[in-house]
């Protein structure tokens, strides 16, 4: 390698390394985690293998409860008792407590068959779902958590089926949140795009000013734009008070602007704005404003010159910001949290649960990965038709 | 609980806790199922209704039946957005008796009857995620009732001196607990701490402060006047006889195992 090369190379080292710790690997560790759990099988090995020789009907026999019987009271003494049962509950739920118990119970119960002292200190342990449960979780190598994440479920007998009616969350929240995401793209680019060509085309002083009326919200903290929104949106906020003194509101019929979809459709297109304009500032400012008059004074009225000479050259711009806002859009999180309400929960607040709440991080990373792929799908789609060369970011 | 049985906390031997000041041992001086094998429980909280004195101008509102009585009190209502409690406090509602709460949820029946008591205010419901915000919605208008905690309407009626009124009706108690992380270097000092803070003067000085209540007795009877506008505290405490009329004990055996179920569940309700 010549020494230009090297030094080249010696110069984006640190950032190669730098995206590489803190966003490669740990997209790949949680993709990973999405498909790969090894916590129960490497806990009761024994009573794996010996489920193996089960029929999946009524309870197993003694051989298998013995092996649960040690199994469980050495993951109580090495204190991994408690992992093992959370993952299991997530299979079956209601059995973290009865893993828990199991142990400390069994200490009390003379030696002798187990299956009797188990099925004595819960009649769960007679249940086959029970030992259905500990067979799911102890496949290392699974599917469950992308099957769970787009409300689907595997059977005891193996088929997939959907989840029934009341447990069915995911798919009804990706939709949201697509639609969320297209919603915003679309109501950016319809208020960016006038600003961005009187900004573009202003006189360089005006510009100036027009700018910084973008770039000032842009600079202020996401938190702040956000609960300003409340207190402007509230049913006793500015804009409702402003309605009903102006009259076109009566006071007892105050609407409800915030904590529902109004609020978050306001507050994300807000806060998202900027994305849209910058690009297609950038994109204009390159446009003379000399091709408009030409087109003019060959005949085109200003529809047409718009429509023929304008726009194409902002396709680009066009592109750039609507991929941006829509993208962003899609893993927004905190403001639909606090201006949402109800309805405004999104699929990055789950994914944020169930990193920091319910610590379920395989379906986290199933979740994610979805929302990765579709995002990857996105990028090829607009790379086919539109170029992703031709995007211009500013 | 999940933490200790997972091996992320050290356990603590309650023996090793500060005595009380007339000597009773610690072990005798908590009260009953504050302290656990990983954690010492240091003060109570509870979860309990509020309303705005002021925007409530006929009928107060008395009992946890009123909070779903969207006919004689109109409104929207705060709550917060988690299955935890809000379960609980529909069942109550819905008449069943305290001590059989966690019997009825633990039923797939059981947890189909709290959703359809809350079905019965969802359109009037506002989600709060913060435990400022149901102060600072009362105060606002937002919405006439909220649950909260009750130490957060504490502070907004004495320190901001909002015309904010608790019922206690149906309230759920809760605990406060201090853990140590597995595997820390400052374990010596970590124990300290929660030897100092687990002491029957420091539990009433922060007694002192917020509404909540000391997890054992000696705590308890030295709780005075609130430090900064000299008010007693005792009948603000959510442990205070008068406002123990109806009160539930938050189950986290219950909830440890049904979190994540409950909480797709209730997603899912939320959705629809």
């Amino acid at each position: 390698m010549s020494r230009a090369r090297l030094r080249a190379a010696g110069l984006v080292a640190p950032l190669a390394v730098f995206v590489g710790v803190t966003f490669a690997v740990p997209v790949v560790l949680m993709l990973v985690r999405s498909v790969y759990d090894p916590t129960v099988a490497d806990v009761m090995p024994e009573t794996l293998a010996r489920l193996e020789e089960w029929d999946g009907r009524g309870a197993p026999g003694e051989p298998v409860y013995a092996a649960a019987a040690a199994e469980l009271m050495r993951a109580a003494d090495e204190r991994t008792l408690g992992q093992v049962a959370s993952r299991i509950n997530r299979v079956q739920s209601g059995l973290r407590s009865v893993l828990v118990r199991t142990p400390r119970l069994l200490r009390e119960t003379p030696a002798g068959a187990r299956r009797e002292a188990l099925l004595d200190i819960d009649p769960d342990w007679g249940d086959p779902a029970t030992w259905h449960a500990i067979r799911t979780a102890g496949d290392a190598l699974t599917a469950r958590h992308y099957l769970h994440a787009v409300d689907l479920d595997r059977a005891t007998d193996g088929t997939i089926g959907r989840r029934p009616e009341e447990e069915r969350v995911y798919l009804r929240l990706f939709a949201r949140t697509f639609g969320v995401g297209l919603t915003v793209t679309a109501l950016c680019l319809l208020l960016g795009y006038p600003i961005a060509y009187l900004i573009a085309h202003a006189s360089p002083g005006n510009a100036r000013w027009l700018l910084a009326l973008v770039l000032v919200p842009f600079w202020t903290s996401l938190l702040v734009r956000t609960t300003s929104w409340i207190v402007l949106l509230q049913t006793q906020g500015v804009v409702n008070d402003l309605l009903v003194a102006l009259g076109l509101v009566a006071d007892g019929g105050r609407l409800a602007l915030v904590h529902n979809m109004t609020g978050t459709l306001v507050a994300m297109t807000h806060i998202l704005l900027p994305f849209m304009v910058l690009p297609l500032y950038s994109v204009m400012r390159g446009i003379p404003s000399r091709q408009m008059a030409a087109a003019a004074s060959l005949g085109a009225t200003f529809a047409q010159a718009f429509r023929r000479v304008y726009w194409p050259q902002t396709v680009s711009g066009v592109g750039a910001g609507s991929l941006l806002v829509f993208i962003l859009a899609l893993g927004y999180y905190i403001t639909p949290a606090l201006v949402g309400g109800q309805s405004g929960q999104l699929i990055s607040n789950f994914i944020a649960y169930h990193m920091q709440t319910s610590l379920n991080w395989g379906l986290a990373g199933a979740l994610g990965g979805i929302l990765l792929a579709a995002v990857a799908a996105l990028y090829l789609v607009y790379d086919r038709a539109v170029g992703i060369e031709n995007m211009r970011l500013g | 609980m999940s933490g200790c049985d997972e091996g992320l906390l050290e356990r603590i031997d309650p023996a090793t806790l500060a005595a009380a000041p007339d000597g009773t041992p610690a072990t005798d001086d908590f009260l009953p199922d504050t302290l656990l094998e990983c954690s010492v429980g240091t003060l109570f909280y509870s979860t309990v209704f509020a309303y705005n004195d002021e925007r409530m101008p006929g009928e107060k509102p008395a009992t946890l039946e009123d909070f779903f009585d969207l006919e004689r009190f109109p409104g929207r209502r705060g709550m917060r957005r988690t299955p935890l409690v809000n379960l609980e406090f529909a069942l109550m509602a819905d008449g069943v008796p305290v001590e059989a709460v966690y019997e009825v949820l633990d039923t797939p029946e059981g947890l189909d009857r709290a959703l359809r008591k809350l079905d019965s205010i969802k359109p009037e419901v506002v989600w709060w995620e913060a435990g400022a915000q149901p102060p600072q919605m009362l105060a606002d208008g937002e919405v006439v009732m909220s649950t909260a905690y009750n130490g957060r309407i504490f502070n907004a009626q004495v320190l901001e001196q909002q015309p904010l009124v608790i019922v206690w009706d149906g309230q759920v108690l809760d605990i406060g607990q201090l853990g140590i992380v597995a595997g820390t270097r400052n374990l010596d000092a970590a124990l300290e701490f929660v030897r100092f803070a687990s002491t029957a003067p420091s539990m009433a000085a922060v007694s002192s402060h917020i509404a909540y209540s000391p997890a054992r007795r000696s705590g308890l009877a030295l709780v005075g006047t609130h430090a900064d506008t000299g008010i007693e505290m005792m009948p603000h405490m959510p442990t205070y006889a008068e406002n123990t009329r109806r009160v539930l004990n938050s189950d986290w055996l219950c909830w440890s195992d049904q979190m994540d179920a409950m909480n797709e569940r209730f997603s899912a309700w939320l959705a629809q």
